[in-house]
């Protein structure tokens, strides 16, 4: 059994000495929850990926895949973590065929590079994720970061086509294909979406894409009380309107929106200060439709009681688009303690999404609530002091919502925490119904426990 | 079989529910491919605690089960390849629950795909998977399959309209799975279980997402002289970033056995037609419509005409939807393959499929989903003749490789099954099966439930073994 002191030198001899880092600033870079690992690997192809999975395999030791590191908190702190894999050298676009709208795509490109690429041919792929500059893609569709586009194109699960990985035994492993509809096998690739690593090192991943639309519409209005909100958004989801984006937020939502707005030297016009709910709808496409159902919002917004309504400039509506995309990286950085869980229920009324809104008021944090699309809602709990007496009044808090969502049928999973917060109040709000079945998976999937051990609740 | 078993699920289920004499078993040996498979007893059961019961009754006496809904499939897939207890959902027919507000609806697996849509269009909603067996295939086999349709083009495949399923596990385990609403927490074992083909579990309730009816549809029939025109008609339509709601292909030779049979109103002379459908808002509904129409022209299409009405819709559907009804009346059998390939590749795999059809003797006819690439050609033949059938299958073979040779895969919507898991390795690696036959194991660890499908037997996989081989038991005579 090796120790973990000459480790640096074997993987040079594995990989070569310019693909092993093990400098502070490297190392760092990579850390999951204080935990830092003993080396960073740099892989530049499958096959070396799968060469030093092998190697962690044979070793017993905990592998993360890392990309730009920029999601690496979403879920608990691995229990083990000796290996940084990091994707960056897998980065090429193996096959990008424009007229067949499908692509394969190394899991280490940059979302973003890859975006500009599918530009050049009128072409995009509908993830609305935060990342910036550097998110990879790998990273984004294992992080399972949910996409502002949802309403209109669906999730990553729904054009995801085929994916390469390794799994823990070393093999490379293929489900899917490139070909836009197939069911020959098992849709292993469906698997590896937001399991946050755990069940394989994805090197490729196959998509199909979308045509850009010509044009697009954003429309804000604002709410003296979330009833009126949410009775808005009901209408809207009922009058059949083909959104691109649907979201209610909440009147400390909005400010740190505003906040981030003016920051990019913007304003949001409706509501300048926090005093209101917020909706947002979006819409894209065919320029006529874009019209049409600017104009319908209109005169919906006529019929409700909103304080005030309109749809927004193309600048002011771009700066509020970006942030909402990026509203996971801006609220965790936007606070010194963020507390940010997301929450699913069976049915999200006015009465049970103002109650999940409140569940954490009155402390001596601020408490932002979001809810997208037909359901998936957003809780930041934003304190300024990191002190014990905070820690501590945040896990309550995060507590109560976690119970009162569970009891409501709904299910609660926690995005980001301080740590001490992570570990009181767990990675979700219950143990899913299959938890059994997952466990399975991972065994077949990750027989050594190599992969992020303990990232995902339950030790997996 | 042990009469001690069959007596065992009468006292379970009833005698009403449980088949076990010849000639009633010779019902459900057949489904809609050229397979055939012979169950020793046939079952219906009406709760999931009955199902569970009778998996766990299966166990006792370690016979294989199989579900099936309607027995519509085309690759096997629900047929008793390892005789033993077939379950027949055709009982668990009821909607539980129709939440419409939510668009979502509760189903028993045995509701039939257009039941679904028949219990929501008053609300203006619908379930948009529609395979052409949509009047009589069961939502079950659809999920088990991951049934696809003519409109799957722009809707997905019923794997995009399931949100969450309960499953009996082949230890008579029930287990819940997926999300009604947004993402389920965890590994997306719903994405796992829809189209594993009956191979890891059985499902005993589906909660299926309703989709909003569209508000304007608009249907053209492009008439052309050469094939090839319509082929590159398909290509430029989606290298031009235009998803109609559907594209069909029917080929000359097709469709006049389609007229003779439905008079469609399809043109007896041409090379081939598109049948394209456009729906959404009005407004886009209106440009699509007249850039495909233009599109069609320029690639030569001799006529591009639209439905006028309802009614001309509709029977233009009928010719497509019944096409393969026609053919049945051409000779005693016909094989439906179903491949994929590429899209951009079209041209070149029709051209490929004639050239295979006058190698192996036959006239193979093309009525087909051209937008996804998913081709359906289709053998007719007389199975009595043990040449001819030693044919058809030699030729289906060659057009599924070629399909692989062009990029493509196995099946687009029909699944693996019974029919073509000997042609998998064409596509997956030793890596890739031993990781599937992992999974299969860890879900279904005796190969108990629908044995002998999916995996090659051929291969390294025949430890997908056929429990307890049983005398009925005939794989494709």
């Amino acid at each position: 059994m090796s120790t973990t002191a000459s480790l640096p030198v074997r993987l040079e001899a594995l990989l070569g000495r310019n693909r092993v880092g093990a400098t502070e600033d490297e190392l760092r870079k990579f850390m999951i929850g204080g935990r830092i690992p003993s080396a960073v690997l740099k892989p530049r192809s499958a096959q070396e990926v799968a060469e030093t999975v092998r190697f962690a395999a044979s070793e017993k030791l905990a592998l993360v895949c890392c990309g730009s590191g920029s999601k690496l908190e979403i879920g608990m702190t691995p229990q083990r973590y000796e290996l940084a894999l990091g994707m960056a050298g897998l980065n090429e676009i193996a096959h990008y065929d424009p007229a067949d709208l499908t692509l394969s795509v190394d899991a280490g490109l940059p979302l973003k590079t890859l975006q500009m690429a599918l530009k050049q041919k009128g072409q995009f792929l509908p993830l609305g994720v935060p990342g910036g500059e550097s998110a990879t893609i790998g990273g984004t569709v294992v992080s399972g970061i949910d996409s502002t586009l949802r309403q209109q194109y669906g999730t990553a699960r729904d054009f995801l086509i085929g994916a390469e990985f390794v799994d823990g035994t070393g093999q490379l492993c293929k489900s899917g294909g490139r070909v836009v509809k197939n069911v020959t096998g098992y849709d292993l690739h469906k698997l590896l979406i937001g399991s946050l690593g755990t069940l394989a090192a994805v090197t490729r991943l196959n998509f199909r894409t979308f045509p850009l639309p010509e044009t697009c519409a954003r429309h804000l209005s604002s709410f003296s009380d979330a009833e009126s909100a949410m009775n808005f958004r009901a209408a809207l989801l009922s009058s059949g309107l083909p959104l691109s984006n649907l979201e209610v937020i909440s009147p400390e939502f909005s400010a740190v929106a505003a906040a981030c707005l003016k920051a990019a030297n913007q304003s949001v016009p409706a509501s300048p200060s926090s005093s209101g709910w917020n909706v947002y709808a979006a819409c894209e496409g065919h320029e006529a439709v874009v019209r049409r159902i600017a104009r319908e919002l209109e005169s919906l917004t006529s019929a409700v009681r909103a304080k005030k309504s309109e749809t927004l400039s193309a600048s002011v509506g771009e700066a509020l688009d970006d942030f909402l995309r990026e509203a996971y990286d801006h609220l965790i950085s936007t606070s010194p303690s963020v507390v940010l869980a997301r929450i699913v229920l069976p049915n999200f009324t006015a009465s049970n999404a103002m109650e999940i809104s409140r569940l954490a008021q009155g402390g001596s944090f601020r408490c932002a609530f979001a809810l997208r699309a037909w359901g998936v809602a957003y809780l930041a709990l934003l304190a300024e002091a990191e002190d014990a007496a905070t820690i501590e009044e945040l896990s309550c808090a995060a507590t109560i919502v976690f119970a009162t969502v569970a009891q409501k049928r709904g299910t609660a999973t926690l995005l980001h925490a301080p740590l001490a917060v992570k570990e009181r109040v767990g990675f979700w709000s219950a143990k899913p119904p299959d938890f059994l079945l997952m466990q399975r998976l991972k065994a077949v999937f990750d027989p050594q426990t190599i992969f992020a051990p303990g990232r995902f609740a339950g030790g997996l | 079989m042990e009469p001690a078993l069959i007596r065992e699920l009468q006292s379970l289920l009833g005698p009403a529910n449980v088949l076990s004499q010849k000639e009633d078993l010779l019902l459900y040996e057949f489904d809609g491919s050229v397979e055939k498979a012979r169950p020793e007893v046939v079952v219906f059961p009406h709760t999931t605690e009955d199902v569970s019961r009778i998996v766990k009754l299966a166990d006792k006496y370690q016979v294989p089960v199989v579900g099936r809904g309607a027995g519509t499939g085309l690759s096997g897939g629900a047929l008793a390849r390892g005789g033993g207890v077939m379950i027949v959902f055709a009982r668990m027919n009821r909607i539980l629950e129709l939440d419409l507000e939510n668009r979502r609806a509760v189903v028993q697996p045995g509701v039939v795909n257009l039941d679904i849509t028949r219990a929501a269009e008053h609300a203006g909603l619908y379930f948009p998977p529609d395979p052409s067996s949509q009047k009589s295939c069961t939502i079950g086999g659809n999920v088990a399959e991951n049934a696809g349709g003519p409109h799957t083009l722009a809707c997905g495949l019923t794997t995009n309209h399931v949100a969450a399923l309960e499953l009996v596990l082949p230890d008579g385990e029930i287990v819940r799975v997926g999300s009604r609403h947004g993402d389920a927490p965890g590994y997306d074992l719903c994405g796992l279980l829809v189209g594993s083909e009956g191979t890891l579990a059985l499902v005993t309730e589906i909660t299926v997402k309703l989709s909003r009816k569209p508000e304007a549809v608009k249907t053209l029939l492009a008439i052309f002289d050469d094939v090839g025109d319509a082929s590159h008609t398909v290509a430029e339509i989606t290298a031009r970033g235009i998803t109609p709601a559907a594209c069909e292909m029917l080929d000359g030779w097709t469709l006049c056995t389609v007229e003779d049979y439905i008079q469609a109103g399809f043109p007896r002379d041409s090379a081939a037609v598109l049948l394209l459908e456009v729906e959404g808002l009005r407004e886009a509904v209106e440009s699509q419509a007249a850039v495909i129409a233009k599109i069609c022209t320029t690639n030569r299409a001799r006529e591009v005409r639209t439905a006028r009405d309802e009614h001309e819709r509709e029977l233009l559907w009928k010719g497509r939807k019944n096409a393969f009804g026609a053919l049945g009346r051409l000779a005693p059998s016909n094989y439906v393959l179903d491949g994929v390939i590429p899209r951009s590749k079209l041209s070149e795999a029709l051209q490929r499929i004639q050239e295979i059809g006058k190698r192996r003797g036959f006239q193979i006819g093309n009525i087909f989903h051209a937008g996804d690439g998913n081709l359906h050609p289709i053998l007719l033949f007389d199975p009595r003749d043990a040449d001819q059938f030693a044919r058809a299958i030699a030729a289906a073979q060659d057009i599924i490789r070629m399909c692989v040779s062009l990029g493509g895969a196995l099946t687009g919507e029909h699944g693996v099954g019974m029919e073509k898991n000997e042609l998998m390795p064409l596509l997956f690696s030793d890596a890739d099966f031993d990781l599937m036959r992992r999974i299969h194991d860890a879900f279904n660890p005796d190969s108990s439930l629908n044995p002998g499908k999916v995996f090659p037997l051929s291969k390294g996989c025949g430890e997908i073994r056929v429990r307890k081989a049983s005398r009925n038991a005939t794989a494709r005579k």
